[in-house]
């Protein structure tokens, strides 16, 4: 989304001039921010946002988990193994995607281009273990129509998975428009914007690894 | 081929809603076709439709708020009207009808009419009395009032093709779990409100970083208008709480359509997360709705007893607590879901605290008036209405918050009493008032005052008549939503209270021809100055309506009610007369990204509901597609030439001129 | 000269309704209890409400006479263009809340302790437990000690102290009689109590208060106290005729429909309210395809289940 203020934006740092003071007052409040900062700012609020959709997973989680209607508990199903491998696939993706958004900021090809396929690369390794393990887990029966427990489980990781692959998509759509269009101002702010996400959905990974895989494992 | 969708769907053996539903479908058509003959769509989708500038979005929120009041009105009059006569017999609504019928007037007047009337409001005015061009992001803005139509949209469908949802405005499993709620009515609650909450998240973060962000220079927070903030304390509420809706609604959708457990009876559902879920979100909600409401009676009652509003720093002080606390209280809407006492004292008294800092808003407002020059214009009838009958709801409010006499009042009509004595007295009074008040800053005219007052006597006297008498059944033990009773002792009393609600029946065609009279006389009613009050914000140094770019030149703010500083300078003569260097202005272009997206988000919505999967796959192709097209756009703004800003800034100097001083300017 | 007519029959048809008004007033149930939780409930609702009307009256009026007195063409009114604080005033303005709510606070609290729904109530007199199951649309009363049940009417012993044990058998529902007290919700899987008593023999209104679906209406039942002996004799009545509560009557009766009036059970199969608890019986069906819910007649029950013979 393009982020609109007050006063054009010339790319380069100039805002247009308001009003000025007169001469004897001081300016307590230089006016609109600029561009750059509104929309990383209005990001981080929606980020904040999701994050709170998150916490109304993880509650509803927390509540539900001995909900297993005498069916399989998290101790019978998590493989720590794959889950290992998933938080390597998501730490490393992180790190290229920072080098990835270095890359564009100061316009450079490889460093932008190689950090994204790689990102993609670890996003899908993250994405193709969480499917595997979700149709083994479905196979033996204990999908989520199986108890409330499952019913959360896969929910709360569904919903971080659902995200990763919209990020992926979101990935896609930045390299074809850096490919097309260049390190455009607007769309340099929206990798900004794509990394501040792909971070966070990071963080929610350890929360996420943390409270169900973890603490349901060694229950 | 088109899932569960058959001819049934349609109510061809039930009368009321069959004739009501070609009804609408007529007037639509009607509309459609005027519109059409008359050639104004082209100017319709540049003006409006496409439009991205806050003060439209602002005045479409509210168009869509007024018609849908309309909508969740006639749902009102039924239900009175069932009341009034099912006294040992079926009346005329059987309970399958009903039960639908109480449901849509809570859906849509909490949805549809509260929730865009407020957010409509504060899309018109915040960013022109923080002296800023338009919010942070004003395509978002735009989807997020198109995903708020088509989620009326959809409600609205339902009357016509299928059902909607008998569990109440809040869908409450196991009874709206698939097992008791088999048909389609909660799946057209649910993806209506989804849809919508997504629209409103959006406006949430867009206005957070707004009123954070951008402000015109020399405007730090201290001096923002009181309604800025009562807008921002409403937006951070919305982005805390709106996430826990999707949450919760998503679950329920899970279990609806994918056989999941969250909520059902077996399998190890859980009701009692249901209703703590829902609820954290809905306690929020009612202070998203009621915190602008206050600060539109900040800027009215200080603006017609021509003072300053007492107590600026208490007010937004105020302001935040009952921000804060709104997230604490959560559970007092189930004390007799058997928490305990422990829980239950708690969170009762957290309820009550959050009625110190509206207390302190009273008195402020008091205060505001005192030493004052009180000007009785509807705007401030509004307000003095509401500051009678909303402490009166406050009072019932803290009393059912006080644990054992929630015990007996809980669901009762008392209860239904009460949130209307503090939605209608306080959010739907404050939107009336803000109506009025801003309506000549949108349109350049003033509304017919006669019929404002009118309005409001009939308002006013008919809520007492419609809920007086609640609290009184409810007092008796009557509870809510009954299709029927045979209790004799209730029925004098849901007799006077129909006769109430045909009173606010007067009251709204009052509304209707006030808004007639006043478009035929708009000559006589003009707005020349762009202040027709005597204001005292900055919106009101605009002309009326606002150019596109709202101030020629931003600002320079020097304290509060800098404005009003400035206007009282200007009018005795003193004050610069310094015409500003003007410089060619940047806006953001049209867009039909939202209304596109609405278009996708209708269709997406009515397949989930009717199963149809290849529709809901087309439509989120074209939602992706959409956004794709739109990060695709190269011109993102386009120029207002500096003589163009000239010439309007100088037109609107001359106008007020004419008003205030011979030399005709203002600094 | 007709239409005069018919509208002057409708005045005099509507005149009884209208002064039965203020006669009604007489009739509030949640003020007029007729046992001890009733009671703590009412007196604490009307002390808070005088408590907060000592302020609310005041301010209405205060806030009514300031507008009115300093009306803009009122030229004896003083004009403080300028007066927008006073640090004295917030003090008062802050406290006068503050105050009000910790007062209130207090009665909450101790209220809140005292009238718990699951607290049991003293009395000389051992408890009788009753347990509740809802259905759609009915109320099934199990008197657990004495092994039989009832449908939509609650015979208790006056004098007695009544510890109920709620749960439903099918949607989250709310048990409700305005003269003894506290109302409670009954949730499927879960066990709520209620402990009340009515000091006196009489007939108290009940009702669920949680809408459950299209037959909510006629979810109210009867509750009636009666003295002792009556109460033993009415268990002899019971016992003597009628059908048996067993786990397949019990799966009839879950079915949704609504009683055209209430009936008893001679005898209850023992643990039925434990078997319901765990879902060992399972909750009701909701409405069934064949039987779609059309207008809900009450006059024409779904299923025979209680006929006497």
């Amino acid at each position: 989304m393009t982020a609109f203020q007050a006063g054009a934006d010339f790319g380069d740092g100039r805002r247009e001039e308001t009003q000025g003071p007169r001469p004897e007052a001081i300016m307590d409040h230089a006016g609109p921010t600029a561009k750059r900062i509104i929309v990383g700012y209005g990001f981080w609020i929606f980020l904040l946002s999701d994050i709170v959709m998150f916490s109304a997973f993880f509650a509803t989680y927390a509540v539900l988990v001995n909900e297993t209607a005498g069916g399989p508990s998290g101790k019978d199903l998590f493989d720590l193994h794959n889950v290992a491998i998933e938080t390597a696939c998501l730490l490393l993706s992180s790190f290229t995607c920072g080098l990835a958004a270095i890359g564009s900021r100061a316009h450079n090809g490889l460093l932008y281009y190689g950090g994204m396929a790689a990102t993609f690369l670890f996003g899908l390794g993250f994405l193709s273990i969480e499917m595997h393990e979700f149709a083994g887990m479905v196979g033996q029966g204990a999908g989520p129509t199986r108890s409330a427990f499952l019913s959360a489980f896969f929910t709360l990781v569904g919903c971080h998975g659902l995200h990763v692959t919209l990020g992926l998509l979101w990935l896609l759509t930045m390299v074809a428009q850096v490919f097309a269009k260049g390190y455009r101002a607007d769309i340099l702010r929206r990798v900004l914007c794509f990394a501040l996400f792909w971070h966070t959905l990071d963080i929610i990974w350890v929360a996420i690894f943390t409270v169900v895989y973890l603490l349901g494992a060694g229950a | 081929m088109f899932g569960k969708l058959t001819w049934d769907a349609i109510p061809f053996d039930q009368p009321i809603p069959l004739a009501a539903g070609a009804l609408v479908i007529v007037v639509i058509v009607g509309v459609v076709a005027f519109v059409t003959i008359k050639g104004w769509v082209p100017y319709l989708w540049r003006e409006w439709i496409t439009s991205v500038d806050h003060k439209h979005i602002g005045i479409m929120y509210v168009t869509l708020a007024a018609v849908m009041l309309l909508r969740g009105f006639i749902d009102a009059i039924m239900m009175r009207s069932q009341q009034a006569i099912a006294f040992r017999s079926q009346g005329y609504l059987p309970p399958e009808h009903y039960n639908q019928i109480f449901s849509a007037h809570g859906t849509i007047m909490i949805f549809f009419v509260a929730m865009p009337f407020v957010i409509g409001l504060m899309n018109f005015v915040v960013p022109l009395q923080l002296g800023v061009r338009d919010v942070a992001f004003p395509t978002l803005n735009s989807v997020s009032f198109w995903l708020t139509a088509t989620g009326a949209l959809l409600i609205n469908l339902s009357l016509v093709v299928g059902e909607f949802s008998r569990t109440g405005w809040l869908p409450f499993p196991p009874l709206s779990e698939l097992t008791y709620s088999p048909g389609v009515g909660v799946d057209y609650y649910l993806w209506g409100v989804q849809i919508s909450g997504v629209g409103t998240v959006m406006t949430g973060v867009n206005f957070v970083t707004t009123i954070l962000k951008i402000h015109a220079p020399g405007m730090t927070y201290m001096r923002m208008p009181v309604f800025c903030w009562t807008a921002f304390a409403s937006m951070l509420v919305i982005v805390a709480a709106f996430p826990v809706l999707t949450a919760t609604l998503a679950m329920l959708t899970l279990d609806r359509y994918l056989g999941f457990h969250f909520f059902t009876n077996e399998a190890g559902g859980n009701v009692m997360m249901f209703m703590n879920l829902i609820w954290i979100w809905g306690h929020p909600e009612v202070y998203i709705l009621v915190l602008p409401a206050f600060g539109v009676f900040s800027e009215v009652v200080s603006t017609f007893s021509r003072k300053p509003l007492f107590g600026y720093r208490s007010m937004v002080w105020a302001t935040m607590a009952i921000c804060v606390i709104s997230y604490m209280v959560w559970l007092h809407h189930f004390f007799t879901m058997g928490a305990g006492p422990n829980v239950n004292a708690v969170f009762g008294i957290a309820s009550m605290i959050i009625a110190v800092p509206t207390g302190v808003k009273i008195f402020n407002w008091m205060f505001t008036m005192y030493g004052g020059r009180v000007v009785y214009a509807t705007p401030m009838l509004w307000s003095l209405g509401f500051m009678v009958t909303f402490v009166i709801g406050g009072l019932t409010g803290v009393l059912v918050a006080v644990v054992p006499a929630d015990f007996m009042l809980h669901n009762s009509l008392f209860q239904v009493a009460h949130f209307h004595n503090v939605i209608i007295g306080g959010v739907l009074f404050g939107m009336f008032a803000g109506y009025t008040f801003w309506f000549p800053k949108a349109f350049g005219f003033r509304l017919h005052e006669g019929w404002g007052k009118a309005a409001f006597w009939c308002w006013f006297i008919g809520f007492y008549l419609a809920f007086m008498p609640l609290y009184v059944v409810g007092l008796m033990g009557m509870t809510r939503r009954m299709q029927h009773y045979d209790v004799p002792e209730w029925r004098p009393w849901l007799l006077v209270a129909a006769v109430g609600a045909a009173v606010i029946l007067a009251g709204i065609l009052c509304q209707v021809a006030q808004l007639v009279v006043s478009i035929r006389h708009r000559e006589e009613l003009r707005d020349l100055t762009g202040d027709p009050w005597m204001g005292r914000a900055l919106e009101w140094s605009t002309s009326s309506p606002p150019p596109a770019f709202n101030f020629a030149v931003l600002p320079y703010v020097e304290g509060r009610d800098d404005y009003w500083r400035r206007a009282r300078l200007a009018e005795r003569g003193a004050g610069p007369a310094v015409e500003p260097v003007y410089k060619a202005i940047e806006m953001p272009r049209n867009s039909a990204t939202g209304f596109v997206c609405a278009f996708f988000a209708t269709f997406g919505g009515f397949g989930m509901i009717w199963h149809i999967w290849w529709l809901v796959g087309v439509s989120l192709l074209g939602a992706f597609v959409t956004f794709v097209v739109f990060a695709w756009r190269d011109r993102t703004e386009y120029e207002i030439p500096a003589d163009e800003v000239a010439r309007i800034d100088r037109a609107n100097r001359r106008a007020r001129g004419e008003a205030f001083t011979p030399a005709g300017v203002l600094s | 000269m007709i239409l005069g007519a018919g509208v002057r029959r409708f005045v005099l048809r509507l005149a009884p309704l209208l002064a039965a008004l203020p006669l009604s007033g007489c009739d509030l149930a949640v003020l007029d209890p007729k046992g001890p939780v009733g009671e703590g409930n009412a007196t604490i609702l009307v002390d808070s409400v005088a408590i907060m009307l000592v302020i609310v009256v005041p301010t209405i009026i205060a806030t009514l006479g300031v507008a009115w007195w300093f009306r803009s063409s009122n030229q004896r009114a003083f004009y403080l263009p300028d007066w927008e604080y006073s640090g004295q005033l917030e003090l008062i303005v802050w406290a006068i809340p503050l105050l009000t709510i910790m007062l209130l606070g207090g009665v909450t609290w101790i209220g809140a302790f005292d009238l718990d729904p699951a607290r049991p109530l003293e009395s000389k007199e051992e408890p009788l437990n009753v347990q509740v199951v809802s259905l759609d649309w009915k109320w099934l009363f199990i008197y657990p000690d004495q092994h039989v049940a009832s449908v939509n009417r609650l015979v208790i012993p006056a004098g007695t102290p009544i510890h109920f044990s709620l749960t439903s058998g099918s949607v989250m529902t709310a048990f409700f009689v305005p003269r003894l007290g506290s109302m409670i919700y009954t949730m499927n899987r879960m066990r709520t109590q209620l402990n009340l008593l009515a000091d006196h023999p009489g007939i108290f209104h009940g009702l669920a208060t949680q809408i459950s679906g299209d037959g909510f209406a006629d979810m109210h039942f009867e509750v009636e106290a009666k003295s002792t002996e009556d109460f033993y004799a009415w268990l002899g009545q019971v016992r003597a005729g009628g059908p048996e509560l067993t786990p397949e009557s019990y799966i009839a009766l879950s079915k949704q429909s609504v009683v055209p009036a209430p009936f008893t059970f001679r005898s209850v199969t023992d643990g039925l309210f434990d078997k319901i608890l765990d879902q060992t019986l399972p909750p009701g069906p909701g409405p069934v395809a064949e039987t779609d819910p059309g207008p809900i007649v009450a006059t024409a029950p779904r299923l025979c289940v209680g006929r006497r013979n």
